[in-house]
């Protein structure tokens, strides 16, 4: 069972709870979620300990994650956005000490498992509807009508709007959710061929080094993947308060 | 497992779930007998693995989303409340006081950058007021300098003149004492020639209206 690349996605209770009829257990994604907090908290944290005006390397690490977050909000969504920083900083280091963390072999991928990164789309797209219509009313709904545009196309061009709208969410779960799993599946099974392989002989132990090399490949890739897609939830979510922020703003 | 979420509300996975009713008994039975959390670790290990053999997809296993929503809730949100309450000041506060010193320390330059041009301004300044200064002295001491050469000049030709007068006078008085002396001379010569020739004495005022006739002509 162990080399069955989809058993490393399963979720176990470590403290049974149930509420209601309905579990809510302390599960190893329960753990590694803690663990995510701690770790990213912890970082950001204890590298800013010194506070110096000439910065460490790890203190620069955290200042750069800081100001990257910080500029690429300021150019997605101006200075009214920045608001919302908070709220994309963590969004960003929870995403990406979660794949981080997921790196680690035996360690459980927070985001890989659908309802956390539909729960995170949704806690976006959430914050932008609310935040859009407690702004600006009614005038939020301009966002679906484009400026300039003749009025027989306009019932067109306003459902193809509201139907790339409603997608959203679910592009933005899915392409976290699918990177991280196709990912650590692809690396599960690679890896898997390098055990099977040298179980076989000599033959197998000089065919496994082929898959080996593709296992430290990917691994790199991954690395990469998941440093990419924090990036990529935090650049959509920036942009898509920029609509709550300019809903007319196109 | 969880299969008792299963059974009390319709789900598309009912169907895979279903075919582990016995669980939905053994479920309350293992929580409650192996409290040890390690045993039931692994008891929901196997009931997982059973579960997942039966073709659940464990992502998409809806058994699990209430706890991973409500755990994704609780971590997600400290996440949050630590982020904006601790590191985010924090890391803002860095940045803001590493900012506020570069742009003292700007102003800092600048100001010593007046202060140095002012200084080399003031000493340019005086430079050409020295400059000026000494030159009036030199015109001055040039001037004086002049003037008391005009007047020593002017004293000792004075004094020249006034030796030259003296001198002319002096000269006139030989001059004439002199001529005065070539008369007696002359008398007396022509008065011993007279008598030599003549063998008598000339009386003297017939020699000199003589001498002074012969010096007249």
């Amino acid at each position: 069972m162990s080399n069955d690349p989809t058993h490393q996605f399963l979720v176990n209770k470590i403290v049974p709870i149930e509420i209601g009829g309905i579990d809510f257990s302390f599960t190893n994604a329960s753990l590694f979620m803690v663990a995510t907090v701690a770790a990213g908290i912890g970082f950001l944290y204890f590298t800013t300990g010194q506070r110096g005006l000439v910065p460490s390397r790890m203190q620069s690490v955290s200042e750069m994650s800081y100001e990257f977050i910080a500029s690429m909000l300021r150019e997605g969504a101006g200075s009214h956005g920045m608001k919302f920083f908070p709220f994309v900083f963590s969004l960003f280091m929870f995403v990406l000490t979660a794949n981080m963390l997921g790196m680690v072999p035996y360690f459980f991928t927070v985001t890989s498992q659908i309802i956390v990164t539909f729960a995170l789309a949704m806690l976006v797209i959430g914050t932008v509807v609310v935040y859009g219509f407690y702004k600006h009313g009614f005038g939020f709904l301009k966002l679906f009508v484009p400026s300039g545009v003749p009025g027989a196309l306009l019932p067109l061009v306003i459902s193809i709007e509201v139907i790339s709208f409603l997608s959203r969410p679910i592009s933005l779960s899915i392409r976290l959710f699918a990177n991280m799993l196709a990912g650590h599946i692809t690396l599960k099974v690679f890896a898997g061929f390098v055990t099977s392989l040298s179980a076989l002989g000599a033959v197998g132990v000089a065919g496994a080094i082929l898959p080996l090399l593709m296992t430290v490949a990917l691994t790199g890739l991954e690395f990469l993947v998941s440093f990419l897609q924090a990036y990529v939830f935090a650049v959509l979510t920036c942009m898509y308060l920029n609509d709550a922020v300019h809903p007319g703003g196109h | 497992m969880s299969v008792t979420l299963a059974s009390a509300e319709s789900t598309p996975f009912e169907i895979a779930q279903a075919e582990t009713p016995a669980d939905t008994h053994e479920t309350p039975a293992d929580t409650h007998a192996a409290q040890p959390a390690g045993e039931v670790h692994t008891e929901t290990g196997v009931a997982h693995g059973g579960e997942h053999a039966s073709g659940v997809f464990p992502p998409f296993d809806q058994t699990t989303f209430a706890s991973q929503l409500l755990w994704l809730a609780i971590t997600f949100g400290l996440f949050y409340l630590l982020m904006s309450k601790v590191v985010i000041p924090r890391i803002g506060g860095i940045l803001e006081t590493r900012h506020d010193r570069i742009a003292q320390d700007l102003d800092e330059a600048s100001r010593l950058k007046a202060e140095a041009d002012a200084a080399i301004a003031s000493y340019e300044q005086e430079l050409a007021a020295a400059r000026a200064k000494g030159n009036a002295i030199a015109a001055t001491a040039r001037d004086e300098a002049k003037a008391k050469a005009d007047a020593e000049r002017a004293k000792i030709e004075a004094s020249l003149q006034d030796k030259i007068a003296g001198a002319e006078t002096r000269i006139a008085e030989i001059k004439a004492k002199a001529l005065a002396d070539v008369g007696t001379i002359a008398e007396e010569t022509t008065a011993a020639v007279v008598e030599q020739l003549i063998g008598a004495k000339a009386s003297k005022a017939e020699i000199a209206s003589a001498v002074k006739s012969a010096a007249g002509e």
